[in-house]
């Protein structure tokens, strides 16, 4: 009896076992996007309970958003669009930092780093580019947290909450990516034998993309 | 480890995906078939549950091949997956189905 004890479980009383077969740093990064997904899904479900109240005033996302730098006239979804395409193009770009990273090759990593650092950057601006023309308005009504020209003044609080704090999370991710950038071509990775911090931040990167995948969806589409 | 063997063609491929579905959506969104428009199920357009399904499409492919969760230990997939796949369609059942009752009462 003792013996089967000691036998069976030794390894898992010294410790040393992997249950998760994951490092802590990852399992942590992990546990936070946990906790991320809920905030977002709060967000976005909040939106869902006034839209749903106030659906007879509730402006339609397809009529506010209709401009596009450089072309006059109507072109509904087609800026969003855009910006979910550079959204997801840097999110392949991290990718393929992170897969070079695995093979240790270390100028791969950082030609792919910067590029995602300018996906990222491109899409700030692109965020920046979108909220300027909705705070201006539509015929010299502005769009403020109390006033929306286009309908109820709840769905400009939404807007700039939710774009907000997304936009708030990719800049995050981009001072995040640059440190990193900064880590890899002085060889800190390089030292370490290994490049898991470029998959960590790979991972909340891609959970950025991801959260954008809904509010693009529930904002703007449905 | 496993992408230590694999090129990078299943990025490449990931990408195409999310990048057809997204084009998809956003046809969808400009052209709004009627038919799509005028069906009523589940108190919302037709449409809308299309642009849900596809967008939990695209999700799965984010998280199980970009964020290689669907590479990782079976316990640490549903570590990850189950406070979301449980919490999130509870709040989402309850919140709604509020905000349709405050619009028919309040």
């Amino acid at each position: 009896m003792d013996e089967a004890l000691i036998k069976d479980h030794k390894p898992a009383w010294k410790g040393g076992d992997l249950p998760y077969k994951a490092s802590y740093g990852k399992l942590m990064m992990w546990f936070f996007l946990i906790t991320d997904t809920l905030t977002f899904s709060a967000f976005l479900a909040s939106y869902g309970f006034s839209r749903f109240k106030y659906q007879d005033s509730w402006p339609i996302a397809e009529d506010v958003f209709t401009h596009f730098p450089f072309l006059h006239g109507d072109h509904p979804l087609l800026f969003v669009a855009l910006m979910t395409f550079i959204l997801i193009m840097s999110s392949v770009t991290m990718v393929l930092a992170v897969n070079y990273g695995h093979k240790m090759e270390k100028n791969k990593v950082i030609l792919w780093l910067s590029l995602t650092i300018v996906g990222g950057a491109i899409f700030l601006g692109s965020q920046a580019w979108e909220w300027s023309h909705f705070i201006h308005g539509l015929d010299g009504v502005p769009a403020t947290l109390i006033s929306n020209p286009y309908g109820m003044p709840l769905f400009a609080d939404y807007f700039f909450f939710i774009t907000g704090f997304h936009g708030f999370h990719v800049f995050s991710g981009v001072v995040i990516l640059i440190i990193l950038l900064i880590n890899v071509i002085k060889g800190t990775y390089e030292k370490r034998g290994h490049y898991e911090m470029v998959e960590k931040v790979g991972l909340y990167w891609h959970f950025v993309d991801l959260v954008w995948v809904f509010v693009f969806t529930f904002f703007y589409l449905v | 480890m496993a992408s230590k063997t694999k090129g990078n063609w299943w990025i490449w491929k990931v990408f195409w995906i999310l990048l057809f579905i997204t084009t998809f959506e956003v046809a969808l969104g400009i052209i709004k078939p009627s038919f799509l428009i005028d069906t009523i199920f589940l108190g919302t357009k037709l449409l809308n549950h299309v642009f849900i399904v596809l967008t939990v499409i695209k999700a799965a492919y984010i998280i199980l091949q970009f964020m290689h969760l669907g590479h990782e230990k079976k316990s640490l997939k549903w570590t990850i997956l189950l406070p979301a796949l449980v919490l999130v369609p509870y709040l989402l059942f309850i919140i709604l189905s509020e905000g349709a009752y405050a619009y028919l009462m309040l």
